[in-house]
């Protein structure tokens, strides 16, 4: 059983992405979205928490919310993947089920 | 921006009014109404100021392009605010340090203040809006 998790809210909004990480399991994968976006820039807190994870829980951010933020690729912590919205749906149809820590 | 502020009797009142901004800008509505208020007070010819704050320092990140989103890009809004007459501009530091950013990624010139700096910038207000 492998889950894609989605995280849609900063550290400072909502504990979702703690609680993510602390119950994600290796084979997992964790999409950061929207507001959750901001998470993965490199020398934060959160990208603290998401680069002490498990080297086998892959970690992606959506590309068109980087963008609209002005987070660029290179801020973001190095196993931070950027996607699309077609690589979304092949990681949600990939795993058996979709989380999202709302 | 000139105007005659809020006359109460004979007198001009000009009240010392702070704007504070916590939210992220395109997951709620919040920082563009934020935004929209602001312009409202500071053309009232009210005594404004604008603080940045927590996620509200991402509002004004440079190069945001929410239009691939299908939102509006109102983060060009906040450079009218010196115009509109908003004597101070203000982020904290400490927010935007925790967030890894600093002032040379942000869309206009910003004073940045220290933790001590932004409680007393609230001590000398009238009134504090937060949004």
């Amino acid at each position: 059983m492998s889950i894609l998790h989605t995280v849609n809210k900063t550290p400072a909004q909502r504990d979702a992405l703690r609680s993510c990480l602390a119950h994600v399991l290796p084979g997992s994968a964790v999409l950061l979205l929207e507001d959750g976006v901001y998470a993965g820039i490199e020398g934060t807190e959160g990208a603290g928490w998401l680069a002490r994870c498990h080297s086998d829980v892959a970690l992606f951010a959506l590309e068109g919310d980087l963008r609209a933020r002005a987070v660029r690729p290179e801020r973001l912590l190095r196993r931070v993947k950027p996607v699309g919205y077609r690589d979304f749906v092949e990681l949600a149809a990939a795993h058996d089920a979709v989380q999202a820590w709302l | 921006m000139s105007g005659a502020g809020y006359r109460a009797g004979r007198e001009v009142v000009r009240k010392r009014l702070l704007y504070v901004n916590r939210r992220p800008p395109h997951g709620s509505i919040y920082a563009l109404e934020a935004l929209e208020v602001m312009l409202v007070g500071a053309a009232f010819d009210q005594c404004v100021s604008v603080l940045f704050l927590d996620d509200g320092v991402f509002a004004l990140l440079r190069g945001q392009a929410p239009d691939a989103l299908g939102m509006k890009n109102f983060a060009k809004g906040y450079r009218a605010l010196p115009d509109f007459g908003v004597e101070r501009i203000c982020v904290s530091a400490e927010s935007l340090r925790d967030r890894g950013l600093s002032p040379d990624d942000l869309l206009l010139d910003v004073e940045a203040l220290s933790t001590g700096e932004v409680a007393r910038l609230m001590e000398e207000q009238d009134a504090i809006l937060t949004f």
